[in-house]
């Protein structure tokens, strides 16, 4: 009986050190990024920081504007979601709906593996494939641009939207539609004025995710967009804040090496917004099934 | 009580396979030094301790870098140090006497001269202007790769080419062949770049896979999937690089007080860095050595 009691403390106290070494983790990097983050902003100045549209760290007289680097996230991760919401939504319409069992057991797998392959061969398929094939589409000299980078992440975040979206269309009582088919609405009708509504929380908080994981990507995105400090434009070469980090810092020194800390702080703030939306949305669905 | 043993199991085979990882991480280094130990007790007579400080150029990380690990293998009493601060401080910091070699990536100026300052020359730091195989272009002027660099010239046809827009291809910011195409041609901080690239290797990629791409990469990195085109009728090659007449390249010098001795350790280490021997690691780098 002791035994017992004594392996069920032990499992209990390792249970809660796990669960501390989560939160331990998060909190230092939290405290470390702003620790990090805050002197170059204070050096540079915040609002010269967040708004000075010129970034040239290494100049004589070095400038540390990092609008171009927020456009440009905001602007992608916003194109991509608007590409990659309309088709991830449809496809787990169709997965959770209309497709057949079987159809939809084979379908499930390949989107499931889509969320698997890294990153980096994303962007190994984007620089050999979609970066040559828009220049010749387009006639340009070169096909690396911010277009390039939203189509790549567009593809990137369909999984996380797919896969939450169609948990949450599962999830909505078939009452609801059989009371819609009842009254005399076809079947796509009650998808679109039923289903999809009822299942909107979930389908959010999908795009939600979606967004975050294009926001934070870097290796795919630093492959095919060129990595030039411009204001955002489609086919200019662009930075993201992710890439403009990764593409300094290995020589980055100084308040160089200080600014780009400050960038990731910046990224930081941006992805925990998203992480606050996430889970109000999560709250309100969770709250409106009971 | 089945699962606790397989629970210890795992753990004890965890914890077997750690310590598999910690015993040969930890014996390899050993090996490493162990085999130019020899070496070293032959050339060096009695073992040199002490601390060699080197101040100065970014773009030497790499030469500086190896030469030091180099040196520290054979002489384990000696810990070399470089701050990367830049040519400018490190040879301010040499007139300070704050460093006991300062590294350059340019030559002396006339009144840095005249403030006593001496240099020995470690390597020289050639770059490749390089270009599309299918590019017909052979050969270009100082001035028309400033051009070009700068966005002043944005089609090929100026310079003799085929009708199509120039894609200019560089460096991130921070980077020492950056930094060396930009002061040598003269246009630091105005060139217009269409990508940025954060390695030799990726320059040297999208060159080969864009027929309208012009890049630089560092001497020793180019190979035949690019053409190294001629700067101001001179190709680019190890050979023209140390007799001067490709203009592409700078000077990697050790920056120091005329007459000043040095501590022994420092002067060990800068004979080193000047023989014959450091030849290979200096290539190896991305330069060319000045040693014959």
């Amino acid at each position: 009986m002791k035994a017992k009691q004594f392996v069920e403390r032990l499992m209990n106290a390792l249970f809660f050190l796990c669960g501390v070494l989560a939160i331990a983790s998060v909190a230092l990097i939290a405290v470390y990024m702003i620790v990090s983050g805050i002197p170059a902003i204070h050096e540079i100045g915040l609002l010269d920081f967040l708004t000075g549209e010129v970034w040239a760290s290494t100049a004589a007289e070095p400038k540390f504007g990092i609008l171009p680097f927020i456009l440009t996230s905001v602007y992608g991760t916003a194109a991509a979601t608007l590409i990659g919401v309309p088709v991830g939504l449809l496809t787990a319409v169709f997965l959770a709906k209309i497709a057949p069992r079987h159809v939809a057991d084979k379908i499930r797998p390949a989107i499931d593996l889509l969320a698997g392959i890294p990153s980096v061969v994303y962007g190994l398929v984007g620089v050999s494939v979609l970066v040559p094939l828009i220049a010749q589409v387009f006639g340009l000299p070169k096909g690396t641009s911010l277009l390039a980078a939203i189509l790549v992440l567009s593809v990137m975040i369909l999984p996380s939207i797919v896969s939450v979206s169609e948990t949450a269309l599962a999830a909505v009582p078939p009452e609801y539609e059989e009371a819609s088919l009842a009254l005399g609405a076809t079947h796509i009708e009650t998808i679109f004025k039923v289903s999809i509504p009822a299942a909107r929380s979930g389908i959010a908080a999908g795009v939600v995710l979606g967004i975050g994981r294009a926001i934070g990507e870097a290796m795919a995105v630093m492959m095919v967009a060129g990595n030039v400090a411009n204001m955002p434009a489609l086919f200019d070469s662009v930075t993201f804040l992710t890439t403009a980090i990764s593409k300094e810092m290995s020589y980055a020194s100084g308040l160089q090496r200080q600014a780009l800390f400050s960038i990731a702080l910046v990224l930081f703030l941006f992805i925990m917004l998203i992480n606050v939306v996430l889970g109000f949305l999560l709250k309100r669905g969770g709250r409106k099934e009971k | 009580m089945k699962k606790i043993i397989s629970l210890g199991v795992v753990l004890a085979m965890a914890a077997a396979m750690l310590a598999g990882c910690g015993s040969t991480s930890s014996s390899a280094p050993a090996a490493a030094t162990a085999a130019p130990a020899p070496a070293a007790s032959s050339s060096q007579a009695a073992a040199l301790t002490g601390s060699v400080g080197t101040n100065g150029s970014t773009s030497m990380e790499k030469v500086i870098g190896g030469l030091s690990e180099a040196f520290m293998e054979n002489n384990s009493g000696v810990k070399v140090t470089y701050d990367p601060t830049g040519s400018g401080t490190g040879i301010q910091a040499v007139i300070d006497g704050t460093t006991d070699l300062g590294l350059s990536s340019r030559g002396l100026k006339d009144e840095e001269k005249a403030e006593g300052l001496t240099s020995k020359t470690v390597a020289l730091d050639g770059i490749a202007i390089i270009v599309n195989n299918d590019n017909p272009i052979e050969d270009l002027s100082i001035q028309q790769i400033a051009d070009i660099a700068t966005g002043k010239i944005t089609n090929w046809k100026d310079v003799g080419g085929n009708d199509s827009e120039i894609v200019m291809e560089g460096r991130e910011a921070g980077s020492g062949t950056r930094d060396g195409f930009e002061s040598i041609v003269g246009v630091k901080d105005e060139c217009k770049y269409a990508n940025e690239s954060t390695s030799t290797g990726a320059v040297i990629a999208n060159v080969t896979s864009n027929a309208n791409a012009i890049g630089y990469a560092s001497l020793s990195a180019v190979d035949d999937t690019v053409k190294a085109i001629k700067v101001e009728g001179v190709a680019a090659s190890e050979a023209t690089v140390l007799d001067g007449t490709y203009k592409i390249q700078r000077p990697f010098i050790f920056v120091l007080k005329e007459g000043a001795t040095l501590s022994d350790a420092s002067q060990a280490f800068l004979d080193f860095a000047l023989s014959k021997d450091a030849a290979d690691i200096i290539t190896g780098a991305g330069a060319v050595p000045v040693a014959k």
